[in-house]
């Protein structure tokens, strides 16, 4: 892979993580990282959405009049996160159950939009597909450790796996809203920290 | 690389290519519909069957699926019913109930009411609650307390309400839901029982 390849997968992952750096799409961000397996799950089907929505419209880009493309972007959008929910209610019924009021959510998800527009709008199909990978790795990374972090505060326990006892008491405002503030604040100081060593 | 332009923004242009990518994009949903509308459906009867067998710990005999019937509450709400027969005679209904009062909007709960109108558990189905708040209406130190009770005997409400029933700490609300539910299905069951 060249230089430049290389660069465009991991772009998404450090230097221009949608979630600690761009700070996109924090209503899915905010809303299901109660836990890690949520978030985790989350930050998979964003980028399952992310990648099919970044190679078609990167196949479809030179058929697309400028003018009309925000709308055909979205249709096509919407179009895979339908057929992920489908898919997801029918065979991954569990984790439907948890996320499945958050997948509609993908469809306004700024950062698909973004990509397709900032990205694959301009660039071949291979390099749209490196971006989505990098960019959705990026998000699933960020979704899974805010989500271990507001676990392990606000349940004592990490993927479900709890390591109190009983009559423990968590600080539950970590599971709840205002919580999804603080951790996310606490892990862009921790993220932004060791990104500045890497300068 | 050289890029290709792409089509120019002329009124035609535009249209057609509305029209295809919504043409496609209706042909995929569709197709992608009619495949998992078979799946989709067996998971959520089985999440219900399932919920049942929980709910009626003797065991059944029928298939409580094959006899649903809908029965109204005394305010006109239709609940959805299943029989649940032990050697041909009706042991238990199980009446799946709705409440508009939970923290996160509606919850969706099977309860299990036995003829002599004891409780024998109910079951959530949907719901919205927040996790690891809310969601402890679904553990047995909150849901065991209704079990074998009668809401005829027992006051049916938390008891910073004055009531018999132990909230979920810091979920008063969606143990009051919950209690809001079951009340809803007792309702349906002295109506349907006062028609037998």
């Amino acid at each position: 892979m060249s230089s430049q390849s290389v660069q465009n997968l991991t772009r998404g992952i450090i230097r221009e993580n949608p979630t600690f750096v761009m700070l996109l799409g924090m209503c899915p961000t905010l809303g299901v990282t109660t836990s890690a397996g949520n978030g985790l799950g989350m930050g998979l089907a964003t980028l399952f959405v992310l990648i099919l929505s970044n190679s078609a419209i990167s196949l479809v880009k030179s058929l697309i009049p400028a003018m009309v493309r925000i709308p055909c972007y979205i249709v096509i959008i919407a179009s895979f996160v339908t057929v992920v929910d489908l898919l997801m209610a029918a065979y991954l019924p569990e984790l439907h159950a948890q996320l499945g009021i958050f997948i509609p959510l993908i469809v306004v998800n700024c950062i698909i939009l973004g990509r397709a527009e900032a990205f694959a709008a301009k660039n071949n199909l291979f390099q749209s597909i490196l971006d989505a990978v990098g960019m959705g790795l990026g998000f699933t990374l960020g979704l899974t450790s805010l989500g271990i972090v507001r676990e392990i505060l606000g349940s004592y326990s990490v993927f479900g796996w709890s390591f109190a006892g009983e009559g423990a008491y968590p600080l539950l405002l970590f599971i709840m809203p205002p919580g999804a503030f603080i951790a996310l604040a606490g892990l862009i100081i921790v993220f932004n920290k060791l990104r500045g060593e890497n300068k | 690389m050289a890029e290709r332009q792409p089509l120019k923004s002329n009124l035609f242009n535009m249209a057609a290519v509305l029209v295809i990518v919504c043409a496609l994009s209706a042909l995929t949903l569709a197709y992608v519909h009619k495949k998992t509308e078979a799946p989709i459906k067996a998971v959520k009867d089985n999440l219900e069957l399932r919920a049942i067998t929980e709910i009626i710990p003797e065991g059944f005999d029928n298939n409580p699926f094959a006899e649903k019937t809908y029965i109204t509450t005394s305010d006109h709400k239709r609940l959805t019913m299943y029989p649940v027969r032990r050697d041909g005679k009706i042991t238990a209904l199980v009446i799946k109930s709705y409440t508009d009062k939970g923290f996160g909007g509606r919850m969706e709960i099977m309860v299990g009411i036995m003829l002599d109108g004891r409780i024998s558990g109910y079951k959530l189905i949907d719901h919205k609650e927040t996790p690891g708040l809310g969601t402890k209406v679904a553990d047995e130190a909150f849901a065991g307390q209704f079990r074998g009770i009668n809401p005829d005997r027992t006051d049916l409400r938390v008891k910073k309400d004055g009531g018999d029933i132990d909230a979920v700490t810091a979920a008063t609300i969606s143990s009051r839901a919950v209690i809001d539910a079951i009340r809803r299905a007792y309702d349906a069951y002295t109506t349907f029982s006062a028609g037998i």
